[in-house]
């Protein structure tokens, strides 16, 4: 029941349109990396689209044939027999703009100036990267979407949709995300960005030319966001006040668990992941809020979407707290839109959203089985 | 589908009673809304639109197997998500006896509310009187619960319900009283197993 879907193969779809940015920022041209997974079935209605969080991409199931130990992000909810069926669904995952796995990003080479964009790449908000979605969407021909799902920063995204593009999706599952960020969400982001921007090798953003790469900025952001993804409990589960060797040693060398696991997961993703991305996805997150346009008021933000939600939140997560995800659930029942809501009992802090959990993949597998049964009836 | 409506009838005699009662397209909020079965059969029987409060999470995933509105929530907590008035009907089936804050719940049902709709087994009934009678707290088909594991803390009679109707100025506007699928109408609160009420504020 629980296999994978194999072998997957990453394609690259190249757009001529010029796209402007909230910013007012214009990209003449661009790549965007997606992998789909299933069969698009005949009228089109099957189509899911998955949407990243920070640090996520467009390999989001399966294998690689000449990678195979690189198993995609959310494996275990996509796959054949899995919630997100893909005997039944057409899925489809790609890597956001400003993104450091193959689609256009500060680290690509700007055709203007044979250079890399580095600081000139334009701040990305949500809705820029649902405006190059649809036109993905639109190169698949896909119309609408059956659903777009989405966790942390991929759940602003799946709600934008219904804001940007209300007749192109049907079902939204927002999961462990938030309406916008509260002032301690922003205060962390910033922190993060700090470590980089300060890092003598961050060159204003244009280090590229300067062969060097600002690892200690980028490696000290992840250590403090992942932090902030894990729970007190999970951290007291797993490492506790472990030592290393057995005892201390008076010094400031690696001594306890929790600081051998955070400095090893900061190196791992400092040596892959681009430092302008971090800030740029940081930014994105910041910036979400479709209450702004609207005096603050989220209801008549929500008033022009037609889509049905599922919102699920996770009781220790405490970076994006179930409180923000019944803020979301409020405002979808003020405006009469169908929604249920799920608070699942969990100890994996923000990261419970990538983890195998039965009852949360129920509640996914329950609710997605119902959005198949309105296009196989 | 995991069951039709003549089924789920059969197993809730207080569903039918309940729909009686609700127009077509109206709009329903169900508390403690188990599995959605109530909210399901009144969507099929009656076009509602609506929503389950419901606390389990065994019943959300059946709520949404169900293919109806779930919140996850505790009802005790408030129902502070709701704006005044949301709904033509608030129903509160089978659970006002497990209600611990029974007072500020229903103050809430009829903020949110037009028409407030309660069911609830009647302690008045009289093989419940009997086992008193005789010694014991009673047990049965509509009170299966011992007295050391129930979840029952607020059980009444309909003479208790219709004496708070009276204190908090409710307007009834409907009873039905049953045992099992048959309609009480001779001495309900001796006869009457389980009771169905309709009820607002007095304007």
């Amino acid at each position: 029941m629980n296999t994978s879907i194999g072998i997957v193969t990453a394609q690259r779809a190249h757009f001529d349109t010029p796209l402007t940015f909230r910013s007012g920022a214009v990209l003449p041209q661009y790549d965007l990396m997606y992998e789909t997974y299933g069969t698009l079935n005949a009228d089109k209605s099957n189509a899911v689209l998955i949407c990243h969080a920070l640090s996520g991409h467009h390999h989001v199931a399966g294998s690689y044939a000449d990678d195979p130990k690189n198993v995609g992000w959310w494996d275990n909810m996509i796959g054949p027999g899995k919630p997100l069926d893909t005997n039944k669904f057409f899925i489809v995952g790609l890597n956001n703009l400003g993104g450091c796995h193959g689609s256009t990003g500060p680290a690509s080479i700007n055709p203007a100036t044979g250079k890399p964009y580095g600081s000139s790449f334009p701040v990305v908000t949500v809705e820029d990267w649902v405006e190059s979605q649809a036109r993905l969407a639109d190169m698949l021909g896909i119309q609408q979407f059956a659903a777009v799902v989405g966790g942390s920063l991929g759940g602003m995204q799946a709600m934008q949709w219904s804001l940007s593009y209300p007749e192109r999706v049907r079902h939204v599952l927002a999961i462990a995300t938030a309406p916008r960020l509260t002032a301690e969400n922003i205060a962390f982001n910033d922190v993060a960005r700090n470590a980089i921007l300060t890092d003598p090798d961050f060159h204003g953003g244009d280090f590229y030319q300067h062969n060097v790469v600002p690892k200690r900025g980028l490696r000290l952001a992840r250590m403090l966001g992942h932090i902030t993804y894990l729970s007190d409990d999970a951290m007291a589960d797993k490492f506790g006040r472990t030592l290393r060797s057995g005892k201390l040693s008076y010094n400031y060398e690696i001594e306890f668990e929790i600081e051998s696991y955070l400095r090893y997961q900061g190196d791992k993703f400092a040596n892959y992941f681009d430092a302008n991305t971090y800030l740029l996805m940081t930014k994105a997150l910041d910036y979400f809020d479709p209450a702004r346009d609207f005096d603050d008021n989220l209801d008549r933000a929500f008033a022009r979407a037609k889509a049905n939600y599922l919102v699920i939140s996770f009781t220790t997560d405490w970076r994006f707290s179930p409180e923000r995800s019944r803020a979301i659930v409020n405002t979808l029942l003020h405006n009469k839109r169908n929604v249920s809501y799920a608070e699942i009992t969990s100890t994996h802090g923000h990261d419970s959203f990538l983890m195998q959990h039965e009852h949360y993949h129920n509640v996914m597998r329950a609710y997605l089985d119902n959005i198949a049964r309105e296009f196989t009836a | 589908m995991n069951h039709e409506p003549s089924q789920l009838t059969a197993s809730r005699p207080d569903f039918a009673a309940i729909a009686a009662s609700i127009p077509t397209g109206s709009s329903v909020l169900d508390l403690g809304c188990g599995d959605g079965s109530l909210l399901r059969y009144l969507k099929e029987t009656r076009n509602v639109r609506g929503y389950g409060v419901e606390i389990s999470d065994a019943n959300i995933e059946a709520g949404i197997r169900n293919g109806v509105n779930v919140i996850q929530a505790d009802l005790e907590s408030g129902l502070s998500g709701f704006e005044e008035n949301a709904f033509d009907f608030v129903i509160l089936s089978q659970t006002l006896q497990a209600t611990h804050r029974t007072e500020p719940l229903i103050e809430e049902m009829l903020r949110v509310g037009r028409e407030c709709i309660v069911s609830f087994p009647n302690f008045g009934y009289w093989k419940n009187r009997l086992q008193v009678i005789r010694g014991n707290m009673p047990v049965s088909k509509d009170l299966p619960f011992q007295w050391y594991d129930t979840p029952n803390v607020h059980l009444c009679t309909l003479g208790d319900f219709e004496m708070f109707c009276d204190k908090y100025k409710l307007q009834i506007l409907d009873r039905h009283v049953m045992t099992g699928t048959t309609n009480v109408s001779f001495l309900p609160n001796l006869l009457g197993s389980m009771a169905v009420y309709r009820f607002r504020r007095v304007s």
